[in-house]
């Protein structure tokens, strides 16, 4: 909480000192500011809501079920399409990350887990490439996706 | 209004769900709304730093950090930027946007992208405390040649004009699609 307020306290004051030294360009900021926020909010809510069902039609549980139940590459393969296709926040994904290696998992399919969440969003994909165009977005989804698996490969090879 | 209809349909979906599954349908709602929420507690005053960034900073000195002779430099900036950062990877995209439009390189641009993804400090200590130091530092590690190549790369696949597209992003051009 601490951490929006201090951000939402220093935007207010520097729009103040914006304003103290220009008038004019300062309410031009604060004009594209609202209307690029409102260009982009139909895609923010829909993404949004598409976190909220796939969150709960793949909860935590069910994540920890199948990652940690399965091994080999079948495993791997589910747990790194588990990690691209779902969005959790940090102080759920660690935790949960954590609960898994407690349950037996690998560390390679907990590096593969953590790098896919973290780096491949199947769910923010279309405001992505809204931003990117779709074949920049797509790509490097894609490369962030192949490189978890070199990540969780040199992961379980050194962590013991 | 048209735009809105993806995120109508959304709401739909959750308010059949809870016609189906009420518990479930629930619990959609409720995690959405908090979405939500934490959408708004980073987002707003994302866009607002952006409008002053966009009106005080001259396109000079981003060609000049970022740009594309700012060599290791605007390497070094983009990964520390990204790292720097809290908060979700969508809040990044308009960020990064923003920097493109003032002339800041491609690569440099996904570098950053990269960096705010799987580098960022505050996950990088909740990480150490869930999986040991080893594991995060490794990591971390590991990433920060991975989304150097990752940036580089998509720099090298993408044509002038998709390049262009990004570059010339503006919010009307939302308005578009």
């Amino acid at each position: 909480m601490s951490f929006t307020v201090s951000l939402y306290v220093a935007t207010s004051l520097l729009y103040v000192i914006s304003f103290i030294r220009n008038r004019a360009s300062t309410v031009q900021a604060f004009t594209k500011a609202k209307k690029s926020f409102l260009n982009i909010l139909p895609d923010f809510l829909a993404v949004l809501g598409i976190i909220g069902l796939a969150f709960t039609l793949v909860s935590p549980n069910k994540i920890g079920a199948i990652t940690g139940e399965r091994s080999g590459i079948l495993g791997s393969l589910l747990t790194s399409v588990i990690g691209s296709v779902t969005l959790i926040p940090g102080f759920i994904a660690f935790p949960l990350a954590k609960s898994l290696l407690d349950m037996g998992a690998s560390i390679r399919n907990i590096a593969l887990f953590v790098s896919t969440l973290m780096m491949v969003g199947c769910v923010t994909f279309p405001l992505e490439s809204r931003y990117f165009g779709r074949k920049a977005a797509l790509l490097r989804n894609v490369m962030a996706y192949i490189y978890s698996f070199f990540v969780a490969f040199l992961l379980g090879v050194i962590v013991k | 209004m048209k735009r809105y209809a993806p995120s109508l349909c959304i709401a739909a979906s959750i308010a059949f769900l809870y016609f189906i599954r009420p518990e479930l349908g629930r619990q959609a709602a409720l995690k959405s709304a908090s979405a939500m929420i934490e959408m708004l507690r980073v987002v707003p005053p994302v866009f607002l730093l952006l409008g002053l960034f966009d009106v005080w900073v001259p396109r000079q000195t981003i060609i000049r950090l970022m740009g594309e002779r700012s060599g290791a430099l605007g390497t070094i900036l983009s990964i520390t930027l990204g790292a720097a950062a809290a908060g979700p990877l969508y809040a990044a995209f308009p960020v990064a946007a923003a920097m493109a439009k003032k002339g800041a390189k491609f690569a440099n641009i996904a570098v950053f992208l990269g960096a705010w993804s799987t580098l960022k400090i505050p996950m990088f200590l909740f990480e150490t405390s869930s999986l040991g130091a080893v594991f995060a530092v490794s990591r971390w590690l590991i990433n920060v040649p991975g989304i150097i190549v990752i940036g580089y790369l998509l720099e090298k696949f993408l044509g002038p004009e998709d390049k262009t597209r990004i570059y010339s992003y503006e919010g009307e051009h939302l308005n578009q699609a």
